[in-house]
Order: structure tokens, then C-alpha cells, then sequence
């Protein structure tokens, strides 16, 4: 009895605790806006970045050249992305609820790869123009 | 880890968890030679893992405490926050006595597990308090933040492992074998992440925790 309480109460903790874990990274995203720059590469409509914009923008960033800072940000939110997916297939059947809520998430998501996926635009772009200079 | 810790300017801020860090690289370090001393499935083996485990979360409990005396160190609590963290862990160690008192056939071997799952859920309640008080009072320390999240993360994933060990034995040799491992690893990574990429200066509000997509 005592084991199922301690069981129960604890997936519920890991869940937040886990979530906010994620939200305090995908925080850091929030407040920077989007270029145009991003928005017309990407292939963003004025409505907004989407959910499933998230394996696009994803695979753009691996096609630009890697900065060490942002990597272990990227991977995190993949994961976190992936894991959402999961949960959704999982917990679907049970709770058809949930599906607004890990679109809300997947979102978040989007955003924060587009977000990576300027800065990683912007930093091929100072490399380009840094050799540009150092070969003349 | 404890490079991460030790090489950081202000390092003391951090102290308790450089000696956490420290106190389990010598702890894998003797299981390692339990293992290839007495064998995986040795009592050595067993008892080790248990009452170093147990150790462990007992110095982390300090770590907890040092987070407490971060986010309340404008109340001035201190004295307090010490006595209260003592009183609980004793009150655990107790509670878990008392719990296998009546299986004395086996009460070494009860007792290490059920202090461990008993101490890890104190470890969840703790941290969750903590998370409160951080929401309540505001804190906008990006850095601790992370921390304590990660360190909740932690501390339920375990607790919840312990318990689901006790609910289905058979599940052991299989699945819940791989998890403790796993999750050990995740302290130390979010640790050093925390540490090498959030800056001590770096401050959010709470409001952005709750992040919605434009």
C-alpha cells in the first residue's frame, strides 16, 4: 500500500519536475523574436510556427555548420519532442484531451528549433563573410 | 562534475555538491571492486550498493539543505532550516526501523532497501518543498532553478523505481535492472550543463516557465 502511494506520488513529481525542466530551457527561446530572415527560409506563413514545423527546422539546423554552445540545448529538446510523441501515443486512447496539450508543447518546441536554427543561420553567415575577408 | 564544480569562479556557493560528486565517484569506485572482487551477485556486492546508496542520498540531503539556505538566505533561517533537515532524516531512519522491525529473519537486508526507497521519497518531498518556496518567493536565479528541477527529476525517478521494485518483483532482472543506472546519470550530466552553460548572473521569471508558442 505504503509502495503504490510513494509509486504514484513519485511519477507525478518526475512528470512536473521533468516538464518544468524542459520549459526552463525552451524559457530561454521565448523572449527572442524571429527574423525575417528565419521565417523565409523556414517557409513560416504569417500564421505562425506549428508543431509539426519542429522535424523540418531540425533537420535545417543539422545542414548548417555546428556551434558548440547550442548543441546540448538542441539534443535536450529533442529528446523532449520525442518523448512528447510517445506519451501522446500512448495516453491517447486513455485521455483524447491530451492531444492539445502536447501540440501546445510541440510548439514550444518549433519554436525554440527556429530560434537555434537563426542563430546557427546567423553564425554560417559570419563564418562566410570572415573568410570571404581572410582570403582577399 | 567535480572540475565543473571546482574550477567555476565563486566555487564554495556549490561546495556541498562538489563533495556529492565526489563522495559517489569513490563510491563506484568500491563497487567496482566489489564486483570484481566478490561478483555481481554477492552479498558484498549487495550490501554495498544498498549502504552506499543510502550514504549518498543522506549527502545529498546536505545539497538540498545548502538550496534551502540559497533561497532563503534573506530570511535569515539558517539555524532552522538545519534543524528541521536533521529531525527528518532521523524521523525517516526511524520510520523505516520501525517498518521492518517486525521481519527480524531478514532485517538487514529489508531495512537497506526500505531506508533507501524511504529516503529517496523524503529526497521528492524536500525538493518539492523547496520548488514551492522557490515559485513563492520568486526566485529568479536561472541557475538554481535548473538545479533544483534537475535535482527533483532525479529523486522521483529513483523513489518511483524503488517502489515499483517492491510492487513487481519480477520486473527486476528485466527492466528495472537498467533504470538505476540511467538515472544516475542524468544528475551529473544536467549538473554540468547547468554549471558550464547557465551563467550565475543569468535571471528569468517564473511567468516564463509557463511558455506558451507564438
Amino acid at each position: 500500500m505504503i509502495a503504490a502511494l510513494i509509486f504514484v506520488a513519485s511519477v507525478a513529481a518526475f512528470f512536473q519536475f521533468f516538464i518544468l525542466y524542459c520549459h526552463s530551457i525552451l524559457a530561454t527561446a521565448r523572449t527572442v523574436p524571429l527574423s525575417d530572415r528565419v521565417r523565409e527560409i523556414a517557409g513560416v506563413a504569417g500564421e505562425g510556427i506549428v508543431a509539426a514545423d519542429f522535424e523540418r527546422f531540425f533537420r535545417l539546423i543539422h545542414l548548417c555548420p555546428e556551434r558548440d554552445d547550442d548543441r546540448a540545448e538542441i539534443q535536450a529538446v529533442a529528446v523532449y519532442y520525442t518523448l512528447l510523441h510517445v506519451f501522446h501515443r500512448l495516453v491517447r486512447p486513455a485521455i483524447p484531451k491530451i492531444a492539445s496539450w502536447v501540440d501546445q508543447e510541440c510548439r514550444i518546441c518549433s519554436y525554440f528549433a527556429a530560434v537555434a536554427l537563426d542563430r546557427r543561420i546567423a553564425y554560417s553567415q559570419g563564418v562566410i563573410t570572415q573568410q570571404s575577408s581572410e582570403s582577399f | 562534475m567535480l572540475v565543473c564544480v571546482l574550477c567555476r569562479p565563486g566555487f564554495k556557493r556549490h561546495i556541498s555538491i562538489g563533495i556529492y560528486m565526489l563522495a559517489a565517484a569513490v563510491v563506484n569506485v568500491i563497487q567496482y571492486v566489489c564486483i570484481e572482487r566478490f561478483g555481481f551477485a554477492s552479498k558484498e556486492y549487495y550490501y554495498s550498493y544498498y549502504y552506499a546508496e543510502t550514504l549518498l542520498t543522506i549527502l545529498m540531503f546536505f545539497v538540498i539543505i545548502q538550496f534551502y539556505q540559497h533561497v532563503f538566505a534573506q530570511m535569515k533561517v539558517s539555524r532552522y532550516i538545519r534543524g528541521i533537515a536533521t529531525l527528518l532524516l532521523v524521523g525517516t531512519a526511524i520510520f523505516s526501523y520501525l517498518l521492518v522491525h517486525q521481519n527480524r529473519t531478514h532485517l538487514t537486508h529489508e531495512f537497506v532497501v526500505q531506508v533507501g526507497e524511504n529516503l529517496y521519497f523524503v529526497g521528492v518531498i524536500l525538493t518539492y518543498l523547496l520548488w514551492g518556496a522557490i515559485v513563492k518567493l520568486g526566485e529568479t536565479r536561472t541557475r538554481l532553478v535548473h538545479l533544483v528541477l534537475a535535482l527533483g527529476v532525479y529523486f522521483s525517478a529513483n523513489a518511483g523505481v524503488y517502489a515499483l521494485r517492491k510492487l513487481f518483483p519480477d520486473l527486476e532482472p528485466t527492466v528495472l535492472h537498467w533504470l538505476p543506472p540511467l538515472i544516475g546519470t542524468w544528475l551529473p550530466l544536467a549538473w554540468a550543463y547547468t554549471l558550464i552553460k547557465v551563467p550565475e548572473e543569468a535571471r528569468f521569471t517564473m511567468a516564463r516557465l509557463a511558455v506558451k508558442a507564438r
